[in-house]
């Protein structure tokens, strides 16, 4: 093994010490902050594939011209790996069939997500736009970096040379060097401060079409997901948890368990009660042995129905107002037509096809976590609090997630918590343990949508114009007690619970949108697009009831209400043109519905066609999806993620809802809690407005619109309106 | 107790409980990890593997089940068929999250095998049984047509 130090002039730099691929050589990388004055550029070397340049925390070059770039970000599917990579790659001019990706360690100071502030994660479809400018001067200084030291090798002046895939070329004198060639001057020149960066004219990978860096590894069997980790010695550990959120363990009896052949031990947690054995398949028959008795004293004991009275109820009573524009309960009073509306919405359990895990070794001066791991620094936290240990000694390998949809991002760390106190219990010796999730763990274990009520009134005058619009939503909080709390929630109000309705974009003279928070023990978190999961539909079906009401065709009503807001009429109009909404209504048994909505600063807008059989059997045969996101880096990827998002979005108002019966979770598996299948898919089309903006996200946006498109399609099928979701409950209504 | 059967052209003894699921018996005792775990009550495919050549549910699966028999996993797909099904995967850039997609190519293989030229009817009796999170399915659907082609176009 070579070794090689550049060293730095630095005084402030910060060593990270990196297991480098599969050799067992270790390849120092040291990163810097972006801030300050001009510094060396700091690369110090020694690895199997040899010298590396490292002039920033997001990317190294080896001499054998390969091109990693660090992911501060999750890959869950949503493209995260291909997006960022795209960025570097396009700024360096690298060649594309020589970048991989690499996932970046916890830091916070490094990588944190720029919209989140001083945290590191993944979310609210913000990779792409946090990374955006960070991740080109990245890839620009790098490729300036490189230029200078070919030009100073060749004593020619520096607006001489040009630079493709990978290679800068002196065509005065012929001349050419690989990237790789030029990493060991480059290592030793100045960062520079100030990089043009490309015009969008200039985009060679942006906005075209690189296939992704993933999917060769995902379709021969060799992605590793934290299912797949393997360490010596491992164990697997499964969690028995209370059926009745809120409840404890009153005692428990392991003498069954324990005799299970491969049972390694038995520890409260907690959670619960932790089975751990040498295999899955001994850990799972040792859990079905365990007997566990439950104090079920503080533990939720209500059905859905009794919950959903009691947000009934509270829709009636004074609530805390999210948006107050004009006097909206007036105008409703005094207006000659009304239209009222109110829409139910169930609990939705993520489900992701990697149920989740989470792999620990924890001893006494230090904690190795490997996870899907969506908020790496929250985690480090949460995990370092469970084990007794600093941040600091707590490190994250983040793997590929097998899907999340926001699951694997909460602010209470749920499941690495877990699996840190099934290692604390075990014994703190090194031993490294899966803690494994199963379905059933994954739809009675929480950490849902929240289930809500909203309830809506509109005011028509003369001409038929809407005047008043009034929205009260209620339901539980997603921020309340975490530490989003004090920095999110403003006067009470939740913005997760009135994203999507508070911001309703429609030119109304009189609004007003009420919030009324519940609390109860089940617990709630983000899923895939937040609170335009629900408030989408509720604006979006009702809108389309107060068009009818308006005697309106439910496209030209809307638009007619977004001449202020262009990019939303824009994409309303993409969609309703390439839909062929101006061929009027479809055949009888069919119908189309239109929706739009912005969630994450990106706009989409689609149409739905459906067929109702006598039956009134549901089948949804197209979706037409209008989408702007500014600059789209990877188009694949976007219209990738609106098909994706109209599924999952589609698989939730048809069949989704996770119910309560006395306290306990109705639906244990993919029979009882139904998601999209294959033969439900509807044709979709995806169209991209074209933009120069800076990119917005991708991941949920697509989900928001399908729901009430659907539903006012069947409306438009047959003259029924769904108030109630899923549809498979709220249909006959 | 052990089984002998053969797991991807090579003939495989193991010593394990024969109650265990085929899924658990390939990927923590033989240790090939490209067959995943999803829901353990067949109900989602992602754990699909082919027994002589027939797609099944690798979680519901008894080992002792398989003895005498080929068992195939995604790291021992070799067919022409199977080729043909990665490369329009690949083509179309199907997968996202990616974790189901070893399940929906061996159900896909398996019903190319039987079947050349599907109908789209074909595709979701064939194809249903394998949920994608990530709604990957008119990708799917369209790379099992693309599929079908270049195997019609290469024979």
């Amino acid at each position: 093994m070579t070794h090689e130090s550049l060293v730095s002039r630095q005084p402030a730099r910060r060593i990270f010490l990196k297991r480098a691929g599969a050799a067992t050589a270790i390849a120092l990388t040291i990163g810097f902050d972006w801030a300050g004055p001009a510094r060396r550029a700091i690369a110090a070397v020694a690895s199997s594939a040899g010298a590396v340049f490292a002039p920033n925390a997001f990317l190294r070059i080896g001499i054998d011209d390969s091109v990693t770039v660090i992911a501060k970000h999750l890959e869950m599917g949503q493209g995260a790996y291909t997006g960022i990579a795209t960025i570097v790659a396009e700024e360096l001019d690298a060649d594309w069939s020589r970048v991989r990706v690499e996932s970046a360690p916890a830091d916070a100071k490094r990588y944190a997500n720029l919209v989140f502030g001083t945290m590191q994660g993944t979310g609210g479809s913000s990779a792409m736009a946090n990374s955006w400018m960070q991740l080109r001067e990245a890839g620009s200084k790098a490729r300036a970096m490189l230029l200078t030291a070919a030009a100073n090798n060749w004593k020619v002046p520096l607006a001489q040379l040009t630079v493709e895939k990978g290679v800068v070329y002196h065509s005065g004198s012929k001349r050419q060097a690989t990237f790789g060639s030029l990493v060991r001057m480059a290592a030793s020149l100045p960062v520079p401060e100030n990089v043009t960066l490309k015009e969008p004219r200039d985009f060679k990978l942006i906005g075209r079409q690189a296939s992704r860096v993933d999917v060769a590894a995902k379709v021969d069997g060799t992605a590793i997901f934290t299912l797949d980790m393997v360490l010596p010695g491992m164990l697997v550990a499964l969690i028995k948890r209370p059926p009745r959120f809120g409840a404890t363990v009153k005692s428990f009896d392991a003498t069954a368990a324990s005799a299970i052949p491969g049972m390694v031990k038995v520890v409260q947690v907690p959670r619960g009660v932790a089975v751990i054995a040498k295999s899955f398949w001994a850990a799972k028959q040792g859990r079905e042995a365990l007997k566990v008795e439950w104090d079920d004293t503080d533990a939720e004991k209500r059905s859905s129905a009794a919950l959903m009275d009691e947000y009934r109820q509270l829709a009636e009573r004074p609530a805390l107002s999210a948006r107050k524009q004009g006097d909206a309960a007036q105008a409703i009073h005094s207006a000659s037509h009304r239209v009222s509306a109110s829409y139910e919405f169930p609990y939705l359990a993520h489900a992701p096809m990697e149920p989740l895990d989470a792999v620990v070794k924890l001893s006494a001066d230090g904690c190795e976590i490997w996870a899907g791991d969506q908020f790496q620094t929250v985690d480090q936290a949460n995990a370092a609090k469970t084990a007794g240990l600093d941040p600091q000694q707590v490190s994250i390998h983040t793997l590929f997630a097998g899907g999340s949809f926001g699951r694997r991002a909460n602010p209470g760390s749920d499941y690495i918590v877990e699996a840190v106190s099934v290692a604390k219990a075990y014994g703190v010796d090194g031993t490294p343990i899966k803690l494994q999730w199963t379905r059933e763990d994954d739809l009675h274990g929480g950490l849902y949508r929240p289930m809500y009520y909203h309830k809506l009134e509109a005011a028509l005058n003369d001409q038929n114009e809407l005047t008043a619009w009034r929205h009260v939503i209620v339901g539980q909080s997603i921020m309340a007690d975490t530490f989003f709390a004090p920095l999110m929630i403003k006067d009470g109000v939740d913005p997760t619970s009135v994203e999507g309705a508070a911001t309703i974009a429609y030119a109304i003279p009189n609004i007003a949108v009420d919030l009324s928070t519940t609390k109860n023990t089940v617990p709630v978190l983000w899923w895939r697009v937040v609170g335009s999961s629900h408030t989408t539909f509720a604006v979006e079906a009702f809108i389309d009831e107060v068009a009818h009401a308006a005697g309106a065709d439910p496209f030209a009503f809307r638009r007619n209400l977004l001449e202020h807001e262009p990019r939303m009429k824009a994409v309303l109009e993409l969609a309703a043109d390439k839909a062929g909404w101006s061929s009027g209504p479809l055949p009888k048994g069919r119908g189309r519905g239109i929706a739009v909505a912005e969630a994450f600063k990106t706009y989409v807008a689609q149409v739905a066609e459906v067929s109702v059989d006598e039956a009134g059997h549901v089948k949804v045969d197209r979706v037409v999806c209008a989408v702007d996101c500014g600059t789209p880096i990877n188009p694949d990827i976007v219209t990738a993620q609106m098909e994706g998002g109209i599924g999952f979005g589609l698989g939730a108002v048809q069949h989704g809802a996770i119910t309560l019966k006395d306290g306990r979770i109705e639906q244990d598996n993919f029979n009882n809690y139904r998601v999209l299948r294959m033969n439900e898919m509807p044709k979709v089309e995806v169209y991209i407005v074209p933009s120069t903006l800076p990119p917005t996200g991708v991941g949920e946006p697509g989900v928001a619109p399908v729901g009430p498109a659907v539903a006012n399609a069947i409306f438009a099928a047959t003259g029924k309106r769904i108030h109630v979701l899923p549809f498979s409950k709220g249909a006959a209504a | 107790m052990s089984t002998s059967f053969v797991l991807n052209g090579k003939r495989t003894t193991l010593d394990a409980d024969p109650k265990m699921p085929l899924l658990w018996a390939v990927r923590e005792v033989v240790g090939l990890p490209g067959t995943k775990f999803g829901c353990g009550m067949a109900l989602c495919g992602a754990c699909t593997v082919h027994l002589d050549g027939q797609a099944i549910r690798s979680c519901v699966t008894p080992l002792s089940s398989v003895a005498g028999r080929q068992v195939t996993t995604i790291e021992g797909l070799q067919s022409e068929t199977a080729k043909a099904v990665q490369s329009a995967w690949i083509e179309l850039q199907v997968p996202q999250c990616g974790y189901c997609q070893s399940g929906q190519i061996m159900s896909a293989t398996a019903l190319l095998e039987k079947n050349a030229a599907p109908t789209d009817a074909d595709i979701d009796a064939a194809m249903s049984g394998n949920i994608c999170r990530c709604a990957t399915y008119s990708r799917i659907r369209a790379a099992i047509h693309t599929a079908a082609h270049s195997i019609k176009a290469s024979a």
